[in-house]
């Protein structure tokens, strides 16, 4: 299979094709349905390269950005969604939200 | 130990002229009570179905599901590039006009005419009856009398409202003084939306409270942030800058949002990565000056301002220069859907869109918090075992809602009354 992320980022490459998801339901979908470790992994990988990630999306314009920076940026759009679970609740869901929903139904897309 | 300073009474309800008393739900457990407001307030009030960039070219349209005025409408630009607005709903039988697949779901899109999926009767842009399938077969129809319901609507600021009461005050007077104080913000340049919804199972009016009062904030939310300085919000509680009242309307403005930080380790490690948080990236884009009615109390510690355009529209406007917007539309007395949208300028480039993105993340980490004690309030509430609560100052404003709304009740009441006895 081709790799959805541009070379120097084959360190986050196992995580793409489960993470790079273009839309929040779909993200947020993924999020409750991992484990705090598949997400503490995830997290742990993505969190040095943020900055060198962005970088990257940032060469671009970002109306016409080419595939795998576009992959790259929803990669980093799932890292925003997963540093909730990780730096502040420790499980997949808020505290005390298990009967609400908030469902994003409008978005801009890339 | 008071931080920020009160009126001259002492507290912000006695200096509005409002009880001390304990509130009670009644007005929010009833299904008469509901039934009442949708005559008083719903269908005599100005509501904001959406924003002019909804309907950017003639033809534009999009429907509202408005149960609590018990309609849908259809919002349309004209030829002329006018809005037009009717109730949903085709003159031949009263099938629900404008739909796809399901006539609850609210649709929108571009067309240049109507027509009725039932029998194929069209109306133009403007709701004039076009075309009547085999017209020869009915006894002398006039098509000109058959036209779309019309409703009357107008624009603020970009926001569209309608209103079903025939005989309205004009919108930019209904706004009031609040409204007047926050004309000029550059609503037309945040253009980039994104939008929550949720099914509530709570009266409308609670989760207005909830958003009236950030009294629960360093309790109900308190993991939220590191945990010392969570210590610090709960430790010192919460005060507002000031609060407002004019009419029916009411806003509360708030310290906070720390852009960037006094210290970094006041946040979290994403937002000492990203620059950025709750109250949006720590650097807004230059929108010049805040119109005058924009933190009124002129503090330098303000965060945010909480307008409630009565009965149902909040606009929220953010240190950072961006904004969002809560609508809470009743389906019942105890249920309501709850739609939020956060406005910010098209993102300059990738990071940009990212900060924006942990935004709108961040909200809803909160909003789940806050939905999530609303249905647990209303069944409590609906038991009836307890029926005083005290609220303290910093709940002030949901007093005032409250108290509108039984008043609003109230004088349609005795309007009612009143025809009543005149024999009308
Ligand atoms: S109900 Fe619309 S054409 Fe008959
Ligand atoms: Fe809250």
């Amino acid at each position: 299979m081709s790799a959805l992320l541009p070379a120097e980022f084959a360190d986050l490459e196992p995580y793409a094709a489960d993470w790079c998801l273009a839309a929040e339901p779909d993200r947020w979908a993924k999020r409750l349905d991992s484990t705090m470790e598949e997400m503490k992994a995830f997290y742990d990988v993505c969190f040095p390269r943020a900055e060198e990630a962005i970088a990257y999306c940032d060469k671009f314009d970002l109306d016409d950005l080419p595939d795998d920076a576009k992959n790259l940026l929803h990669l980093l759009f799932s890292f925003a969604l997963v540093s909730y679970p990780i730096e502040v609740w420790n499980q997949p869901l808020p505290i005390d939200t298990g009967s609400a929903r908030l469902d994003r139904i409008r978005e801009p897309r890339l | 130990m008071a931080h920020f300073s009160k009126p001259a009474e002492g507290s912000w309800t006695e200096h509005f002229g409002l009880s001390t008393e304990p509130a009670n739900y009644a007005d929010s457990i009833s299904p008469e009570f509901y039934a009442l407001e949708q005559e008083a307030i719903f269908k005599k009030t100005w509501l904001n179905v959406g924003r002019v960039e909804q309907l950017p070219k003639a033809g534009s349209f999009f429907t509202k599901e408005l149960d609590a005025a018990k309609t849908s409408v259809l919002i349309v630009k004209n030829r002329d590039g006018e809005l037009r607005a009717f109730h949903n709903m085709c003159r031949h039988r009263g099938n629900k006009l404008v739909w796809n697949d399901f006539p609850k779901a609210e649709v929108d899109g571009t067309c240049r005419q109507f027509t009725c999926k039932y029998h194929g009767w069209r109306y133009d842009l403007d709701g004039k009856l076009t075309f009547v399938q085999q017209e020869g077969e009915f006894f002398d129809l006039d098509k000109e009398q058959f036209g779309l319901a019309p409703i009357s609507i107008d624009v603020w600021e970009g926001f569209i409202f309608v209103t079903f009461n025939p005989d309205p005050q004009p919108l930019r007077e209904y706004m009031g003084r609040m409204g007047a104080g926050v004309e000029g913000y550059p609503f037309e340049l945040m253009t980039q939306k994104h939008t929550y919804r949720a099914e509530i199972g709570s009266n409308w009016k609670l989760f207005i409270d909830a958003f009236m009062e950030f009294y629960h904030a360093p309790v109900l939310h308190n993991r939220q942030s590191v945990s010392e300085e969570s210590r610090k919000l709960a430790k010192y509680g919460y005060e507002a800058l000031s609060y407002d009242i004019d009419g029916p309307h009411a806003m509360v403005s708030s310290w906070g949002g720390m852009s960037p930080p006094a210290d970094l380790n006041m946040v979290k490690p994403i937002e000492r990565t990203l620059h950025s948080g709750l109250f949006g990236p720590w650097e807004g884009p230059d929108i010049g000056e805040l119109p005058p009615g924009v933190n009124p109390a002129k503090s330098p510690a303000w965060g945010i301002d909480s307008f409630l355009f009565f009965p149902n529209f909040m606009l929220l406007l953010w240190k950072p220069n961006w904004y969002l917007t809560y609508h809470y539309w009743p389906t019942s007395y105890h249920t309501h859907i709850f739609e939020t949208t956060l406005y910010f300028a098209p993102p300059k480039n990738a990071f940009e869109r990212l900060q924006q993105e942990l935004a709108v993340v961040t909200f809803k980490e909160y909003g789940l918090q806050d939905a999530n004690t609303l249905e647990a309030t209303q069944t409590m509430l609906e038991s009836g075992a307890v029926t005083e609560f005290p609220l303290c100052d910093q709940e002030v404003m949901l007093r005032h809602l409250h108290t509108v709304c039984r008043d609003y009740v109230e004088k349609h009441l005795s309007n009612a009354g009143a025809v009543a006895a005149k024999g009308v």
